[in-house]
């Protein structure tokens, strides 16, 4: 019987020639990641192990983005906490603030994540690095802790649902609606305990950041990961981001999967997810009147340079709705660099948006935009829970750039098109 | 054996509301006991009692990684979860830290908030000791039940790297 991608990269990993699904491994790990949240609780997990150094200090990847610039006093001893231990144990991976980004943009654009790794990382959204076409998931602390002490994590062998992605995406539309669309149809468990695995030759019309974005939110379809086949754009990108070895993985020819899904990418609208989960979708053309309050931009999502052109492209010459916040973030310094060099954040500016430091923030209601009760939101994020950018009686509608700075403009969920004639 | 009375949610209950980001800027298992579960039942704080169960449906858990999450459940009282199905990173964790979860959807179905109920983590044996009905939930993999055996991950590998 033959194996999806994540089967061989696990089976690899374990020194297994064969895996099935259900079956129990131990692999060896290629990265392990974790931020300010749940780093510090690693740590005193790794400490209570007993191992007086990490595996290999090449290997793990710290990164203080979630409550940084440090927005409060316990949120300064959790990130000092860290970052001691990163000197201490002369991690290589440390980016201090002013040299970082959000973890999820930052590490493939360091090149630190490369085809056929196998990567854990203390942060749901860790699957991102399944664009690249490696095998990488979110755990917690304690996994974390032990990855660091031995270097290896076990694994259940996953089954998958293959998506085979045919055809072009129309103007306006990018991965965050592919995904969105996704998700709407196969649920917020669709995917529980499985791979994701994309690939057909739709593929090669979806560039990197739009792979990134829906691989970034297979977790939001309850998805161990998400994996992209690889092709020529993707050694592009490696090429271009890293000096690691790597290796291509394909899904055998005979690979078993639970669920077969044909994608047309040509038939996909702007989607949206509605409050208070990201399966509640609709399309912008079902969306009616939804009034809002604030737009945020970025985030492990959608901080990317692709994204913030999107915005830009909307934005540009116009002025943000006079009752609108606008809270736009690069996601990393890179890419913050980058926007400025080619006149991005000016058009933000002048369009009347506030351009902020890469930081997972306001996403998760931790700081720069927590929003009051009853009060409306349009986000480029991953999440709509309950009480996830605020007060439990706030709302988040999740949503592409392009249709995130269109609704800046209007003050109310709008598509592209109606603003840029 | 773990025994308590239960406290019923229904599907996705989400790691956000079972403890908000806000609350995050600290891992102390006390400090995030009193706010666990705030922003979808107010009340649990106050009548959640040492031993409860928690049931809940399908998707418990989904969402953030934080570990807080299954350690504020712990820290609040709760011995035991029992879903139809969890996300599987909070089922790792709450492995790893050492609160029992089991998989039933049949028992997570017919127990009604308020009932007592007998767990056996050992077996997976469920008992509805109000409703008097009793279920079988999937047993742990031998490869888990040796973590659970060894009182969590840390346990288990710091056994593991002596040897």
């Amino acid at each position: 019987m033959g194996m999806t991608m994540t089967q061989k990269i696990l089976a690899a990993h374990a020194g297994l020639e064969k895996v099935e699904p259900g079956q129990l491994i131990m692999a060896d790990l290629d990265l392990i990641l974790g931020n300010d949240v749940t780093a510090p609780v690693a740590i005193r997990e790794f400490d209570k192990i007993g191992a007086e150094w990490v595996y290999d200090k090449a290997k793990v990847a710290i990164v203080p983005d979630h409550f940084t610039p440090n927005k409060d006093i316990k949120s300064a001893e959790q990130c000092k906490l860290m970052r001691e231990f990163a000197h201490h144990q002369e991690i290589e991976n440390y980016f201090e603030i002013g040299q970082m980004g959000i973890e999820h943009a930052l590490i493939p654009e360091k090149g630190l994540a490369v085809p056929g790794d196998v990567i854990i990382g203390a942060d749901s959204h860790t699957c991102t690095y399944g664009a690249l076409g490696a095998f990488s998931t979110g755990v917690g602390s304690t996994d974390m802790a032990a990855g660091m002490a031995s270097g290896q994590c076990w694994f259940k062998i996953p089954e998958a649902i293959r998506f085979n992605l045919k055809g072009k995406l129309q103007p306006w539309v990018s991965g965050k609606d592919v995904i969105l669309h996704i998700i709407g149809m196969i649920g917020v468990d669709g995917a529980l305990y499985q791979s994701m695995e994309f690939g057909g030759e739709g593929l090669k019309n979806l560039t990197m950041d739009d792979r990134f974005t829906m691989a970034n939110m297979a977790i939001e379809a309850g998805a161990k990961n998400g994996i992209f086949e690889v092709d020529e754009q993707t050694l592009d990108y490696v090429k271009e981001h890293s000096t690691k070895e790597f290796k291509v993985y394909e899904p055998d020819k005979g690979a078993r999967y639970t669920r077969v899904i044909d994608i047309d990418l040509s038939e996909i609208r702007p989607t949206i997810a509605f409050p208070h989960l990201p399966d509640n979708t609709r399309t912008i053309d079902e969306v009616g009147e939804i009034v809002i309050d604030q737009v945020v931009i970025g985030s492990c999502t959608n901080g990317r340079i692709e994204d913030l052109r999107s915005a830009a492209r909307v934005l540009k010459g116009k002025k943000i709705h006079s009752e609108v916040r606008t809270i736009i973030f690069p996601a990393t310094q890179k890419i913050y660099l980058q926007a400025m060099r080619e006149g991005l954040l000016e058009i933000f500016v002048e369009a009347g948006a506030a351009v902020s430091t890469p930081t997972c923030g306001p996403c998760l209601g931790g700081h720069m935009g927590v929003l009051a009760g009853g009060e409306r939101a349009v986000a480029t994020t991953n999440r709509n829970f309950v009480g996830r950018m605020g007060h439990p009686e706030s709302e988040v509608y999740l949503a592409s750039p392009a249709v995130a700075a269109a609704s800046a403009i209007t003050g109310r969920i709008s598509s592209p098109e109606e603003v840029v004639k | 054996m773990i025994q308590g009375k239960v406290i019923k949610y229904g599907h996705n209950v989400d790691t956000d509301v079972i403890i908000p980001a806000r609350y995050l800027n600290t891992s102390d298992p006390e400090e995030l006991a009193k706010h666990c579960m705030e922003d979808l039942d107010k009340t649990f704080v106050d009548r959640v009692r040492k031993g409860d169960i928690m049931a809940a449906g399908r998707n418990f858990g989904s969402g953030s990684s934080r570990e807080h999450a299954p350690i504020a459940l712990k820290a609040s009282g709760i011995s035991c979860v029992v879903a139809e199905t969890f996300a599987r990173i909070f089922y790792r964790n709450s492995i790893n830290i050492g609160l029992p979860i089991l998989e039933c959807a049949a028992a997570a179905q017919d127990i009604s908030e308020g009932d007592q109920v007998q767990v056996d983590v050992n077996t997976g044996v469920i008992t509805n000791l109000t409703k008097g009905k009793t279920y079988q939930a999937e047993p742990f993999p031998a490869f888990m039940q040796e973590i659970i055996n060894a009182d969590g991950l840390i346990s288990y590998v710091r056994e593991r790297k002596k040897k």
